[in-house]
């Protein structure tokens, strides 16, 4: 099966060549997109329908930095394992459960706001390390662990989209 | 003096001409048909210049039907037979519709989709709707001379998948080709964008007569692509009016009142919120059914009290799109103003402050929808040449998913996910030797199952008795272009296939829709065959085109053998379109499609590979 990447023409790698992946994306919607063949008959409305699919599912994939890593290590044969594996070094847990603490304690749009902020910090510090291990130090498995913990810290995410909401 | 036009060498390969497609903003309130006339959108008028037609609907007798002004003259003398807003009603049950007790109809509760008995019989709100849209398209065949090819009908972008089902089924029993579902803020979009050749971040705040959305847009050269919509498909202009006719009855102190009185009161109501939009007071009289006077009077500020929890309640929606876009009110360049309700003062006043900008007011907002879905029909009639159309990203307004053990819902595909969509995941059984496995789709963000939509119950039968956990079910989600999911199920493990594909419906089932349309052909007293036959030689003529324009393109994709397999399905077809039979024509189509099936797989990849390539040679 062609990779995520082969599909856009791009290099696999963690860190994205944004600009190439729109314009290679808007490029292939362009051709391929329902849109296209509203006159059409079935079998092109069909494959139109199929790819456009496939190229939204592989675009939605590849912006989303979770998704992207997990699917860059299966392609190096490394599973994230979601779901089985959910042990986490105590020092995270101890600060997640810091962070959960705080979420419950917000009650206004601006402790909000400032939780946020500071979530978005510990992402993008992970999102560096993630990038150093896969495109630089090659360690795949150590890359998955903190692929755990970025999916954690997007579930907070989240919970605090849903606590807005809750206070609106 | 228009002069005539006259093509560029080798512009036009073909001499075909362009295909007659229309816009349709299917309102709450009201409702309009629009086109692109050499190269500009307009809105079509009635015989007497009238461009709006209110979406009202009067059924006389058995057979006489009034709609549009002639119906809403007489709102207050036949209520129960003059149905207006019945928008709100599109893919809904009676529990779902809020102010139904002071709604003056005989409401029948059906499976999926309440009913409404009328003079003319029990009538869905899809046949209602038809009846609408029917009028729009004749209208439209009068003014274009001739037959209309296709049509895009707009719907609220906060729909979802029953209530859209519900109008592409209306715009089959009116007639019409539904070429796409247009979301309403996307086809406002597109007219705002074009005309003012817009590029950056946009919200569009579309407050209708019933419902509201809010859709956050990137523009850029070329593309419209939707990063994410919210609203409330309960809240619209109706209710500022149901507001006011509330304030009337309390101020005036009136006893319980009759159909026809509330249908007064409601009309005045209506009527005050109007004036109110540039005048500082609004007198309100009437004469009641029992001889009694009603005479008050609405000033702005009481207005503004009595409808501001309204104004609030839509920020909330904008605020949600806002976050899930991961944008913030000042990212947005502009905020596009559409559909009458967001004429009213407060509204503007609310809008320009949460964005900290002017709203743009500077197209209609009763006609920019209608503007927008004429020109994206334009160009999904193939009616602009490449480089001069567009791409149109939209998404899916809310959730899809399954229930789970203890009714929770496990989401599939997310809300804002750009559509066309497909996503699959596997679930298993809980008890050993469970050979079936209900399932059942739904649509909403809520964590438990009854809080969510139900979209469709469905069962797999034939899994092979195993273990508890050890079958494997895969269910597979496709969201299409108009936003409509279908779903299969299929257990594999075993090497025995148990397999499954629905269409959720609203209580709809596809042998009623059928009756409609014979009812409303019987009702035209339009021969379905001829109309039959007419369609299918139109389809299968297009279908021929289609294919030998392919043919010329890309004939090198296929070797000799599956090339003559594709002349000889042209070639039966070709002889059955100077027949009479239609089925034997819709059978040639389906045996043409079927044989055409591996080229058009294989033209797909090729026009990737092309873009790819092109991309790679543009950034070297």
């Amino acid at each position: 099966m062609q990779s995520h990447f082969d599909l856009f023409g791009l290099a696999p790698a963690y860190a994205l060549e944004t600009d190439a992946l729109e314009r290679s994306y808007r490029e292939i919607q362009s051709k391929v997109h329902p849109d296209r063949f509203a006159h059409a008959g079935d079998a092109e409305r069909r494959a139109s329908l199929q790819w456009t699919t496939r190229v939204n599912e592989a675009y939605r994939t590849l912006k989303d930095p979770v998704q992207r890593a997990k699917h860059l290590l299966e392609l190096h044969g490394v599973d994230v394992a979601f779901e089985t594996n959910t042990a986490m070094p105590p020092e995270f847990l101890m600060q997640q459960m810091e962070l959960r603490e705080a979420l419950e304690n917000a009650k206004d749009p601006s402790a909000l706001d400032e939780l946020r902020k500071r979530l978005r910090q510990e992402k993008s510090f992970m999102d560096r390390q993630i990038g150093d291990s896969i495109d630089h130090k090659k360690d795949y498995n150590a890359a998955a662990g903190l692929v755990r913990k970025l999916q954690f810290l997007d579930r907070l995410d989240e919970e605090i989209d849903a606590a807005y909401e809750e206070i609106e | 003096m228009a002069l005539l036009q006259i093509s560029e060498p080798g512009m036009s390969p073909e001499p075909h001409q362009a295909r007659l497609a229309i816009g349709i903003d299917l309102g709450t309130t009201n409702s309009l048909v629009a086109t692109v006339r050499s190269g500009v959108p307009v809105v079509l008028a009635d015989a007497n210049g009238r461009t709006l037609l209110p979406s009202i609907v009067r059924y006389v007798d058995s057979r006489k039907i009034e709609v549009g002004y002639a119906a809403q003259a007489r709102l207050a003398d036949d209520p129960k037979n003059t149905i207006v807003s019945v928008k709100r009603f599109m893919g809904r049950g009676v529990k779902d519709v809020a102010h139904l007790e002071s709604a003056p109809y005989d409401f029948v509760d059906a499976p999926g989709m309440l009913q409404l008995r009328t003079a003319a019989g029990v009538k869905s709100p899809v046949e209602v709707s038809s009846e609408i849209l029917r009028v729009l398209r004749e209208r439209a065949e009068l003014s274009l001379q001739g037959n209309i090819s296709g049509a895009v009908i707009t719907v609220p972008a906060y729909f979802d998948d029953a209530q859209r089902q519900a109008t592409k089924d209306a715009g089959r029993i009116a007639g019409l080709n539904v070429l796409r579902l247009l979301n309403e803020p996307t086809a406002a979009a597109i007219a705002y964008g074009l005309e003012n050749s817009s590029e950056g971040t946009y919200a569009v705040y579309d407050l209708g007569g019933g419902t509201f959305d809010i859709s956050i847009l990137k523009l850029s050269k070329g593309v419209f692509e939707v990063v994410a919509t919210s609203g409330d498909s309960m809240l619209g202009g109706d209710d500022f009016d149901q507001r006011v006719f509330c304030w009337i009855a309390e101020k005036a102190k009136l006893a319980p009142l009759g159909a026809r009185d509330m249908r007064l009161l409601q009309v005045k109501a209506r009527e005050a919120k109007e004036y109110l939009t540039l005048h500082g007071e609004a007198a309100i009289t009437a004469k009641l059914s029992s001889g009694e006077f009603v005479d008050v009077s609405l000033d702005t500020e009481t207005f503004c009290s009595i409808t501001q929890t309204l104004v609030h309640k839509t920020l909330g929606p904008v605020r949600k799109a806002l976050r899930d876009a991961g944008l913030t009110a000042d990212d947005v360049k502009g905020v596009v103003m559409v559909g009458g309700a967001t004429r009213m003062p407060q509204v503007q006043r609310a809008v320009g402050e949460f964005f900290r900008r002017d709203p743009l007011n500077n197209l209609d907002p009763d006609k920019v929808v209608a503007l927008g879905a004429a020109m994206q029909a334009n160009v999904l009639a193939g009616n602009k040449p490449q480089g001069e159309d567009w791409l149109l990203l939209d998404v899916i307004p809310l959730s899809l998913g399954i229930e789970t053990m203890g009714g929770l819902t496990e989401k599939i595909i997310p809300r804002n996910t750009t559509i066309p969509a497909g996503r699959a995941q596997e679930f298993t059984t809980f008890k050993d030797g469970q050979t079936g496995m209900s399932i059942h789709v739904v649509q909403g963000e809520r964590e438990l199952v009854s809080d969510c939509r139900s979209l469709a119950r469905f069962e797999l039968k034939g899994i092979p008795p195993m273990a508890a956990g050890a079958a494997r079910i895969r269910v597979a989600f496709q969201v299409d272009a108009d936003g409509l999911l279908s779903v299969s199920a299929k257990e594999s493990t075993s090497g025995v296939e148990a397999s499954i594909t629905v269409k959720p419906s609203y209580g709809l089932a596809d042998a009623d829709v059928e009756r409609m349309l014979r009812d409303s052909f019987d009702h035209a007293r339009e021969d379905m065959h001829a109309r039959a036959l007419a369609e299918q030689r139109v389809d299968g003529q297009r279908l021929i085109e289609a294919t030998r324009s392919a043919l010329a393109v890309d004939e090198k994709l296929l070797n000799e053998e599956e090339r003559a397999a594709i002349e000889r399905a042209i070639s039966s077809l070709q002889k059955l379109l100077t027949g009479a039979d239609h089925r034997k024509i819709k059978q040639a189509v389906e045996a043409l499609n079927r044989a055409t099936d591996e080229f058009a797989a294989r033209r797909m990849d090729a026009g990737i590979k092309r873009a790819l390539a092109g991309r790679k040679i543009g950034s070297l």
